[in-house]
């Protein structure tokens, strides 16, 4: 159960990145996540939603992109998609395959933010 | 109301990464193997730590350990009975190790007075797999009282580890325990992985690990 852990690096890294834009309120927070990533996706909604109260980030979605695990196969010198994280064998040939190429990814991938309300104002303005 | 998009591509465990980078430069200039040992509670891993510091500082060689808990520092006390240095990390409720509690109980320590490092991690198979702590070298342990499947219910683990260690082989009748499946699961998840079957107990498969050790530094 380390996903409580997980979501506050990510409570973290998301408060600092829009530091540049005081008052913005995040709306969405899009991750990717590797098969081999070790994290489950319920278990890191529910964190997320202790996590982010009282945060910018609070009433925020979040979105999971499961990553497949990809692999390099040797025998068949091609990067080879795995069905599963059973068996680590290609599924061409068949030959077991060690080496990995995708998988472990843990990322933010993107956030959608919202401006405070007198900014968005005031970029109206401009735009006017 | 407009919103917008703000692509930020970073892991999410950054701050560790970053920090186990460090250690692991810190670890490669002072000439000492790191390790890191992780399996569910009750594998045997203090067990088998206390036979390989035992062994090592017989043979001359200078080892240390840190070992990490929740609570307690009954394994740092049975681990310090074999002469080497050893600190308890207690990490009070937290699941696994991470870069910054290691960093932490470094202070003070010689690493270039050190061989080895032996990390304990924090009895678990799932968390201390996201977390680098710096190690050259990531030991999957699994006892014969475990299952044979072990290594297919956790293929995340497995799949990180350079090493796995078969504990408690001396109980391996009593147990029923499937050799041959055992290491082909391994295998199936982490193909052409070296695997030392091993007892603290009797000492069977120890010297083969401490020859992998040699050979690592």
């Amino acid at each position: 159960m380390h996903e409580l852990s997980i979501v506050a690096s990510i409570v973290d890294s998301v408060t600092e990145s829009i530091a540049a834009w005081p008052g913005a309120r995040v709306v969405e927070v899009r991750l990717r996540v590797g098969a081999l990533a070790a994290v489950v996706e319920d278990s890191l909604q529910f964190c997320f939603g202790i996590a982010t109260e009282g945060t910018a980030l609070d009433g925020a979605r979040l979105v999971v992109k499961t990553l497949p695990v990809v692999m390099y196969c040797g025998h068949c010198a091609a990067e080879v998609q795995l069905a599963g994280v059973q068996s680590f064998r290609c599924p061409r040939c068949g030959e077991p395959a060690g080496d990995l190429r995708h998988g472990r990814e843990l990322e933010i991938e993107a956030i959608e933010i919202e401006d405070a309300p007198d900014r968005a104002e005031a970029a109206a303005e401009v735009m006017e | 109301m407009t919103t917008r998009i703000v692509e930020l591509r970073q892991g999410i465990l950054k701050k560790n990464d970053e920090l186990a980078r460090g250690l692991r430069e810190r670890f490669t200039a002072a000439g000492v193997l790191v390790l890191n040992l992780v399996s569910s509670p009750g594998t045997g891993k203090t067990a088998f730590l206390e036979r390989t510091l035992r062994e090592l500082i017989a043979r001359g060689s200078r080892a240390a350990a840190l070992v990490g808990d929740l609570e307690t520092d009954n394994d740092a006390r049975r681990l310090a009975a074999s002469g080497a240095p050893v600190r308890q990390i207690n990490t009070h409720g937290i699941c696994h190790l991470e870069a910054e509690m290691i960093s932490k109980h470094l202070d003070g320590w010689d690493l270039a007075g050190l061989d080895y490092l032996f990390i304990e991690n924090v009895g678990n198979l799932v968390c201390p797999s996201s977390y680098d702590l710096g190690e050259k070298i990531r030991v999957a342990l699994l006892s014969v009282t475990e299952g044979e499947d072990k290594p297919l219910k956790y293929p995340t683990l497995f799949n990180s580890a350079d090493a796995a260690v078969i504990t408690k082989i001396d109980i391996a009748e009593a147990c029923s325990f499937n050799r041959e499946l055992a290491l082909g699961n391994i295998g199936e998840i982490r193909p052409g992985i070296r695997i030392f079957e091993t007892s603290a107990k009797t000492g069977a498969g120890i010297e083969e690990w401490l020859d992998y050790l040699k050979a690592g530094r």
